[in-house]
């Protein structure tokens, strides 16, 4: 798990004036499942982008592989597999058609091509689909195939960006699965995602980037381990707190998850206290109040300063 | 070339071999090829080499900028991007799959016309030449046109702009020679007009090798062009 496969240095992109990734520095070690965190729109796609060739960097570069993204990106592409956000494969071919023919264009010899495709079919539990045209799979087979055909050259790095938005929990769990077996096979995977305890059940390692700027490289462990000291005040009432006012409440950093409100607070007992004046101007009963071990998402938001609920809420409207 | 070969043989197959589009492909010079005979039966010969280039312009055009322009707009133009092939080798690959296309209805429209309006062909050899120069120039338009828009509809209405002012000026109707000097010059400026006089030497004639080469050179001088502004705009979409 010492060597790093892939090494970022300096990686800065601008899209005219606006600097999207801001000079980046981090590596990633050989088989590990590295997680990419951030706000919507801190840089996380972007940085994916350029790293397997789909962006060009204003300034820096990284190595994967061995391999210069600045001069060598061809070779790259022969090495890592890349799940985009959007199941992009081709609507009008079978899903068997669909990884065949990426199959060709990696170069996989002709001899291995049937057997690679079938492996991978039966793997992902899409063997009987595999005459059914992609554009006429659910949401959750869609995302399968494509996992699936990124895997077709067996590439040692996998990327995938936000690879269980908008599954269903099922599908989400059965992908989560995947990756993990990925890991056990030895492929290093890059994951992008704004689900914090994914991350937090997967991850070995994780980054996080605000505003185009990486904020902390560690494990998820050490990273609750660096906001230990900060007490997490839980408060469960008996419908949800409207939105508006715990946005102007002064209490601290808020996680809202419907009827739960969890605060990382300094001084637990005056929050408590806001909390119940705030709980009384609304007419609403509190049905629990708990102190807890500071998440990794807890961890996310002293880091960011961002909801990874109003995350999740504006990743699912933008879609 | 192994990845552009896959990668024409997917178009066919997922765009260009679709029923619609062979039907298309074959009616559309069937439907000019009778309009004419029944319009004016006389003097029908003089139109096959316009009708010919008319037909790989369309069959390059129409299809192959749909083709691009809907798979940048879902997604799958990135995933080829993602592949080991360089952007060249994915330019190209539209590009021959697109004249692969221009290159069957121009044939169909040949043969239909060498059989309903009494065509010849002196030249089998280069007038097969001017029909590979002229499916590749188009094609090579086509995907400039693709890569320069983001909708599908704004290739189609860009493509137009192009095509039908080039069906009036660039001899397929009316001799160049015979327009008034500014029109002269713009038909110049296009490169169907060097399609149409390169069909009309090796087919109907006389041919003039001096004429023919400098057709032949005026081809091949635009599809540099295309190809080369296509390949700026494609690289201009990874900054």
């Amino acid at each position: 798990m010492g060597e790093r496969v892939i090494e970022v240095s300096g990686l800065t992109k601008y899209y005219g004036e606006l600097l999207a990734v801001d000079h980046i520095s981090f590596g990633v070690r050989r088989g590990e499942i590295f997680g990419f965190l951030g706000p919507n729109g801190a840089g996380k796609t972007t940085t994916i982008r350029m790293l397997v060739g789909l962006t060009r960097p204003s300034e820096g570069t990284a190595i994967i592989d061995g391999y210069d993204i600045r001069e060598e990106i061809v070779e790259i592409k022969r090495r890592v597999g890349v799940v985009p956000e959007t199941s992009n494969l081709y609507d009008e071919l079978t899903v068997w058609e669909n990884l065949l023919y990426m199959a060709r264009l990696y170069r996989v010899p002709r001899a291995e091509r049937g057997e690679r495709v079938r492996e991978l079919l039966e793997t992902f539990d899409l063997w009987k689909r595999r005459d059914t045209k992609f554009r006429r799979l659910s949401k959750g087979l869609k995302r399968r195939a494509t996992v699936a055909a990124a895997l077709v050259h067996r590439p040692s790095i996998l990327f995938l960006d936000e690879p269980t938005t908008g599954l269903d929990v099922v599908s989400a769990g059965a992908l989560r699965g995947l990756m993990r077996r990925l890991r056990e096979m030895g492929v290093t995977v890059f994951l992008t995602t704004h689900y914090i305890e994914e991350a937090d059940q997967l991850c070995d390692r994780v980054a996080v980037i605000v505003k185009g700027k990486i904020v902390a490289v560690d494990t998820p462990e050490n990273m609750k381990s660096a906001v230990q000291g900060t007490p997490v005040l839980e408060v469960v009432f008996d419908s949800p707190l409207p939105s508006l006012e715990t946005e102007k409440m002064d209490l601290g950093t808020i996680v809202v998850e419907g009827n739960r409100v969890k605060i990382l607070t300094e001084d637990p007992s005056s929050t408590l206290e806001a909390v119940i004046k705030l709980a009384r101007r609304h007419g609403l009963r509190i049905e629990l109040v708990n102190t807890l071990r500071p998440s990794l998402e807890d961890a996310f938001v002293k880091l960011t300063g961002v909801s990874p609920e109003l995350m999740r809420v504006e990743k699912e409207r933008g879609r | 070339m192994g990845g552009m070969f896959y990668l024409i043989l997917k178009d066919l197959k997922a765009y260009y071999f679709k029923p619609p589009n062979i039907s298309w492909g074959v009616l559309f010079p069937l439907v000019m090829a009778l309009a004419f005979t029944l319009r004016n039966p006389s003097g029908l010969a003089e139109l096959f080499p316009g009708l010919v280039a008319m037909a790989a312009l369309f069959g390059t055009t129409s299809m192959e900028a749909i083709v691009i322009t809907f798979e940048k707009r879902v997604g799958a133009l990135e995933r080829l991007m993602l592949a080991p092939l360089s952007l060249w080798t994915i330019l190209m690959g539209k590009v021959l799959g697109g004249s692969i296309f221009g290159v069957m209805m121009a044939g169909a429209m040949t043969l239909i016309s060498l059989a309903l309006l009494g065509g010849w062909v002196t030249s089998p050899l280069l007038f097969t030449l001017s029909i590979l120069l002229t499916v590749l120039v188009h094609s090579a338009l086509g995907a400039l046109i693709a890569v320069s828009v983001r909708e599908v509809f704004e290739a189609q209405t860009l493509s137009n702009y192009f095509r039908f002012p080039m069906i009036f000026l660039c001899g397929v109707f009316l001799p160049v020679g015979a327009m008034p000097l500014p029109l002269r010059l713009l038909a110049h400026a296009l490169p169907l007009t060097y399609s149409v006089d390169a069909l009309r030497q090796t087919s109907m004639g006389p041919l003039n090798p001096g004429l023919f080469l400098a057709d032949v050179l005026a081809l091949i001088l635009f599809l540099s062009v295309f190809l080369a502004s296509a390949m700026r705009m494609l690289n201009k979409s990874l900054e």
